[in-house]
């Protein structure tokens, strides 16, 4: 069964919409990640589903109950904030027992979750100390604290690592899948982060101007982006124009100036289902620098020359130029990254590529 | 040279401002019956005849009966109005706000004949009821500014963090919203009640007949003679008003140091 489901929900601000006519189920138990830049419309559904603004059309329901007419209070939902959000005036214990205050539990047995709580999000010795005591990392895993020991439905996260410095964000993103896996919480995970959401997820909504883009598990986004939206926003990746000739049961063969004609498998393409205008999308760290003189193996293999080059430490950017196209190329460096100016190979191979039907935006 | 020009320049404001107030203070403790120089001898002599002296008590307990009404109501109204203007979408927000603010902006005269010009109108009769309301309108827009300040700095989330957790939206104000805003309450009441004790002008015009409060007792006291109860009665004020609003802020500091913050 469905934790969560959405069905065509709508969200208007005055003539502005920011959520268009969007469904998805979310199953129990499961972690989503709504993924796209500010401004798509996924804190925007986040609050929906919290109850914090009502969508202008659709129904949400909750364990198959529809909630659009149930206040933010009577949800039982568990809410985490970018800033924490915990009250400044009562201390850690009081914190975490605020939602328990509401429930029908005994002051014992209250007590009894408040210390079990603080124990999973391993801060047992903070219970008499005021939030402004505690830093970023320490805050957060209290707000979860406080979210979860309500056992609530569903748990929801607007941007909870966004306010931490990148190595603690890191740590966070382990910590709170573990929680989350231990307890087996529904939740519903807004970033704008991709590492984030295809670290943590295990489906993965990308969002952009408030329309689902796709729903995938992080690799089938990652790997078979269905549109070029994604296939630009996660990760780095080259978008050529092609055209494909034609598809059968099992490849699709796409032609492209100076590349030559390619075939791929179809699962690569779901959505190319007949010859025309299409795009080839191959992903940066897919393409192979190679010495010019290199012994060629499987894969199809193109003159370039190297433009530019970013260094990264353990990998290298290149900026290749293959005929009248552009390639960004990420490698890891084999003792000595490529220079400037320098001829080399440009390899790939056909399965490591998608397709996308239509002509590029 | 310049700054020993602007030093100097500054000490004689300073002075100009300050001196008189200190003259008063000075005066009430002279033991001569005559409220001016040459000091006689130290005394606190004025400050018993004043503690019996009944017209004064009597308009002590109403300015401090006047004063405590109207920082409550003034209070209580105040941060509903903030909360309404800064929580919620009122239609002409704005034109409200400059409404409530307005008292300040009007000369405390104006505002005082139109008040009573309209009662007129209304054939209703100046009562203590009337006079309460009277400094409400006056001290409301202190309360307001002062609240609506605070509560712009306090954010949504709280209250959504509340909410999310189970507490109705009143239980979440009473819980969250209210004791984040207590320092602006607390001040917003001093406030009022200062205003309140200190104001001449409103009440003179509103106050109905046999009402006497501290500042219009001075004054009709002045009107016969330059007594040295007046003196002492003018150090009281000056320790009242200056007083509490710095105990005040001297308890919400440590309110605040409490919680860690």
């Amino acid at each position: 069964m469905s934790a969560v489901s959405l069905k065509n929900i709508v969200k208007k601000f005055g003539g502005f919409t920011a959520v268009h006519r969007m469904s998805m189920d979310i199953p129990d138990g499961s972690f989503v990640t709504l993924l796209g830049p500010s401004g798509c419309g996924k804190t925007t559904t986040l609050r929906m589903i919290a109850g914090l603004i009502d969508p202008t059309e659709g129904d949400i329901t909750i364990k198959g109950q529809r909630i659009n007419d149930v206040p933010i209070h009577r949800r039982n939902l568990g809410l985490v904030f970018q800033n924490y959000a915990l009250f400044p005036h009562k201390t850690i214990a009081e914190n975490v027992a605020f939602g328990l205050k509401y429930r029908d539990i005994s002051k014992a047995d209250a007590a009894m979750k408040v210390r079990d709580v603080l124990e999973l999000v391993q801060l047992p010795h903070v219970s008499d100390r005021y939030p402004k005591q505690l830093s970023g990392g320490q805050q957060q895993r209290i707000a979860l604290a406080r979210a979860i020991v309500i056992e609530p439905d569903v748990l929801l996260l607007d941007e909870p690592l966004s306010a931490l410095d990148a190595n603690l964000r890191e740590d966070m993103r382990v910590e709170l899948k573990r929680i989350q896996h231990r307890i087996g919480i529904t939740t519903v995970f807004v970033t704008h982060d991709q590492s984030e959401a295809l670290a943590m997820s295990d489906r993965i909504v990308v969002m952009s101007n408030g329309r689902v883009e796709q729903i995938g598990t992080p690799q089938e986004v990652y790997n078979t982006p269905a549109s070029e939206f994604v296939s630009r926003f996660l990760g780095i990746s080259n978008i050529l124009p092609a055209t494909c000739q034609a598809v059968d049961g099992q490849d699709l063969s796409l032609e492209l100036p100076h590349f030559g004609k390619i075939s791929m498998p179809r699962e690569k393409a779901p959505n190319v289902s007949q010859p025309g205008p299409a795009q080839l999308v191959i992903r940066a760290e897919k393409l192979l620098l190679a010495e010019k003189s290199a012994p060629a193996d499987d894969r199809i293999a193109l003159d370039g020359k190297v433009e530019a080059v970013d260094y990264q430490g353990q990998a290298a950017r290149y900026f290749v130029r293959v005929g009248d196209q552009q390639l960004q190329v990420i490698n890891m460096i084999d003792q000595h990254p490529f220079e400037e100016g320098s001829d080399v190979s440009v390899r790939f191979r056909p399965r490591d590529c998608a397709a996308l039907p239509g002509a590029a935006s | 040279m310049g700054w020993q020009l602007i030093r100097a320049y500054t000490l004689l404001v300073y002075l100009f401002m300050f001196l008189p107030v200190a003259v008063v203070v000075l005066l009430s403790f002279n033991a001569s019956q005559f409220g001016s120089f040459p000091m006689t001898g130290f005394s606190f002599r004025w400050f018993v005849e004043l503690a019996g002296n009944d017209a004064i008590l009597r308009a002590f307990q109403t300015s401090i009966i006047l004063g405590a009404l109207t920082a409550l109501i003034s209070t209580t109204l105040g941060v509903l109005a903030s909360l309404a203007l800064v929580r919620y979408e009122v239609p002409g927000r704005n034109l409200i706000s400059t409404l409530l603010i307005a008292p300040i902006l009007v000369p405390e005269v104006v505002l005082a004949v139109a008040l009573l010009l309209f009662l007129n109108f209304l054939s209703i009769n100046k009562s203590f009821f009337l006079l309460l309301m009277g400094h409400v309108i006056f001290t409301l827009p202190f309360v307001i500014l002062v609240v609506q300040a605070r509560l712009v700095g306090i954010r949504r989330d709280y209250e959504e963090a509340a909410l999310s957790l189970g507490a109705s939206p009143v239980q979440a104000f009473f819980q969250i919203t209210l004791p984040l805003l207590a320092p602006a309450v607390f001040a917003g009441m001093l406030f009022a009640f200062t205003i309140s004790f200190d104001d001449i002008t409103g009440t003179l015009f509103w106050k109905p007949g046999g009402v006497e409060t501290v500042p219009t007792q001075i004054f009709a006291m002045l009107r016969n003679s330059i007594s040295p109860e007046i003196n002492a009665l003018g150090t009281v004020m000056i320790f009242l008003t200056v007083g509490l609003p710095l105990i005040g802020l001297a308890i919400a500091r440590r309110m605040a140091m409490q919680r860690g913050s």
